[in-house]
């Protein structure tokens, strides 16, 4: 079913006119021979909403469209399941050309792919939480028992159970907003738009549905498609982020390719006051060589090493290379002269190191850092040290000017947020 | 010369109207003794069952419904005083006769005009169409609605019930359509994006959404079709409406204020209670 590059969805030269019909195909010409957005309003009066808009979005992708108001973001990823049919161009969801499809055809695309969480919710107020989140499959035709099963575990998965019999509006915004998700999760899409799903929340409760729905979409799997407005969103979020004006798709990037080299000015000045600590995590900004010894090697060696790399701590990890401890040059050096004249993880001023994946934001490794003298160890799969970030690693981060490689930079997928408690759990007392 | 429009130039619609009427009667005779038949048959259970319970229970059912509608004590007991003044003015029977053709008016409405209104909100076409009918219909006076009822139908309750419907459909048409349009877009759009059809959008979406405009139509029917039946009266329905007409024929206003006046009472009734439900579902819903 998939293409062979994992691609699941695709537009191609996606255009939406909106006003006289019957200058169609005048103003497409006009919008190949690349005539504005303005010019064509005032010559011909009909208003293009999204122009040439061209993408791709892999399977488990979390692609971000990103625009102001007016922007034809919304527009956009309506046509995408004909809620607002395309004027021109191609849309291929898993393999299949979309625009081509009679209504019964969409209606089994709706029914059995895709799934949409709206900015307004659109609820149905007479329903209650349940009977919402099972309407999906209702639509579908399922049995009672399925419907039961997957809209129970739908609500359960978005934190509203104990609220399956109550009506919307006895709900507050942000938990209508996840019976909206609910509805969407319980479909099982292929695919799952989002249309400013978290912006008709107040900001507290926002920051909290997206760092909870960052996690849910690492955890199910789903290839997401999002509308925004809200930069640090896109940035949190996106795996790759599609930057759009006046209709028009003007920079498709990853996060840090967006803030380090924007495509025009427009985007630079859109991206200029974006924190990089919403989208730079524990890998992008870490010491990729730290000092590992053994535990036992001789602390003459470790010295050595030390001296020779210039760097004042050290990591000591056990056989399989599992990190055990962490100290600093005056404790090797105390137990360079002392008896054994080895390092072990029982050597006086050894301590327990603090440490973090490797997916970790900024924003959580900040205390990590800050709440130990010793460098933080960043884990790889199997707990061995990948590499450790330092309090002026931190501060260079946040200085802009960084010299990162940038095939290392992890795209600022959710995973931090996965992994808070589990890190947190892990800072020693010093 | 000119004081006399010219006879030349005269239009005779009224044998054509006439002409056209013997022709409906002769050709389709039998669909219209049909419509007779049910109707007459619905209203008489209608009116056997009222008149056949106890007034207790009427109160009671009155009393009990007044108090799920409007959960307040004043309401109730007003309410059933109401019916109570229209036992003691001697009026219960000719109410309750009343109150069968209501039903049966307002039944045959929404049975013909949720179709219509429906009709008329999914299509632009049908709606322009609909739009300057009901207009003209709800300019008509009420009594012009006799004659043809009066025509196919002869003198009694049934055509006092098909004139009855006739008047009072147009508000429910027109508040079916006006309901069904406003319904929040982002709901229908939300229906739509999960794949539901139009009959299911219809279904679920849109008709439990205008379900309180509906109600108000409904409403509205029901208050039109009460004042229809006194002029309805004229051609042979019972009830209370006949008394004001007896009434007026006998120069005895004090006659004619007490069914009036019973008139209103039933109009109250019936309006409270059915206000009250239509507001109870319009809240939970918003």
């Amino acid at each position: 079913m998939a293409d062979e590059n994992g691609i699941l969805l695709e537009c191609r030269k996606v255009s939406k006119l909106f006003g006289d019909e019957g200058k169609t195909q005048q103003v497409l010409q006009m919008i190949r021979d690349g005539v504005g957005k303005d010019e064509i309003q005032s010559q011909l009066g009909a208003v293009v909403g999204v122009r040439e808009a061209s993408f791709d979005v892999k399977r488990g992708e979390f692609f971000v469209i990103m625009g102001l108001s007016g922007s034809g973001k919304s527009t956009l990823i309506r046509t995408l399941i004909r809620l607002i049919d395309p004027t021109d161009g191609e849309i291929i969801v898993d393999g299949e050309d979309i625009t081509k499809l009679s209504e019964e055809g969409m209606r089994n695309v709706r029914r059995n792919k895709t799934a949409m969480v709206f900015q307004h919710y659109g609820l149905l107020p007479h329903k209650t939480v349940f009977e919402n989140a099972e309407y999906g499959l209702r639509t579908r035709g399922i049995s009672q028992t399925e419907r039961r099963e997957k809209a129970q575990s739908a609500i359960e998965r978005v934190g509203l159970k104990g609220w399956e019999n109550y009506r919307p509006s006895a709900l507050s915004g942000g938990m209508q907003q996840r019976v909206g998700l609910a509805r969407a999760l319980a479909h099982d899409p292929v695919i799952l738009l989002m249309d400013e799903p978290f912006s008709g929340l107040d900001p507290l409760i926002r920051r909290q549905m997206q760092q909870e729905f960052g996690r849910l979409q690492e955890q199910e799997d789903l290839t997401t498609i999002l509308v925004t407005h809200d930069l640090d969103e896109a940035l949190m979020l996106g795996d790759r982020i599609a930057i759009m004006r006046d209709g028009e798709i003007i920079q498709i990037a990853t996060p840090d390719e967006l803030v380090t080299n924007p495509a025009d000015d427009y985007v630079a000045s859109f991206v200029e006051g974006a924190s990089p600590a919403r989208f730079l995590v524990a890998r992008s900004i870490m010491s990729e060589d730290p000092i590992t010894v053994r535990d036992g090697d001789s602390a003459e060696s470790a010295m050595n090493l030390m001296r020779e790399r210039k760097i004042w701590s050290v990591f000591i990890v056990d056989g399989s290379g599992k990190v055990q401890g962490v100290t600093s040059w005056d404790a090797v050096q105390r137990a360079a002269q002392s008896g054994s004249g080895t390092l072990t993880t029982s050597t006086s001023g050894v301590r327990k190191p603090t440490t973090c994946d490797p997916g970790m934001s900024i924003d959580e490794l900040f205390p990590l850092v800050l709440n130990t003298r010793h460098p933080v160890a960043v884990l790889g799969e199997r707990d061995e040290v990948e590499g450790m970030i330092t309090k002026n690693m931190l501060l260079e981060a946040l200085a802009h000017d960084i010299d990162y490689d940038e095939d290392e930079v992890e795209a600022p997928s959710a995973n931090g947020a996965g992994t808070t408690e589990q890190a947190n759990t892990e800072v020693p007392s010093v | 010369m000119f004081n006399e429009f010219p006879e030349t130039i005269e239009i005779d619609l009224r044998t054509r109207v006439n002409d056209a009427i013997d022709w409906l009667l002769s050709t389709f005779g039998g669909v219209f003794d049909f419509i007779a038949a049910v109707i007459r048959t619905v209203l008489l259970n209608l009116e056997d069952v009222l008149t056949w319970l106890p007034w207790p229970v009427v109160l009671l059912f009155i009393a009990v419904m007044a108090w799920f509608a409007t959960r307040n004590v004043m309401n109730t007991v007003v309410l059933t005083a109401l019916m109570v003044m229209i036992g003691m003015f001697g009026y219960y029977e000719l109410a309750m006769i009343t109150l069968a053709i209501i039903i049966a008016a307002v039944f045959i409405s929404f049975i013909i005009g949720l179709p219509i209104g429906i009709l008329a909100a999914q299509s632009d076409k049908a709606d322009s169409v609909i739009r300057p009918l009901l207009d003209g219909a709800q300019t008509m006076p009420a009594f012009v609605y006799l004659i043809p009822a009066l025509m196919f139908f002869g003198l009694g309750r049934v055509p006092a019930v098909i004139a009855t419907v006739t008047y009072a459909v147009p508000p429910l048409i027109r508040l079916t359509n006006l309901g069904i349009r406003t319904v929040t877009q982002s709901a229908i759009e939300a229906a739509t994006a999960y794949g539901a059809t139009p009959r299911q959008i219809l279904r679920d979406v849109q008709l439990p959404l205008a379900l309180p405009t509906i109600m108000a139509g409904v409403n509205q029917t029901t208050m039109m079709a009460l004042a229809m039946v006194v002029i309805a009266s004229m051609i042979g329905a019972e009830g209370l409406g006949q008394e004001v007409l007896l009434a007026i024929n006998r120069i005895d206003p004090g006659r004619g204020f007490e069914a009036g006046l019973c008139i209103v009472a039933l109009a109250v009734i019936i309006d409270r209670i059915t206000q009250g439900f239509a507001d109870q579902y319009k809240e939970s819903i918003s």
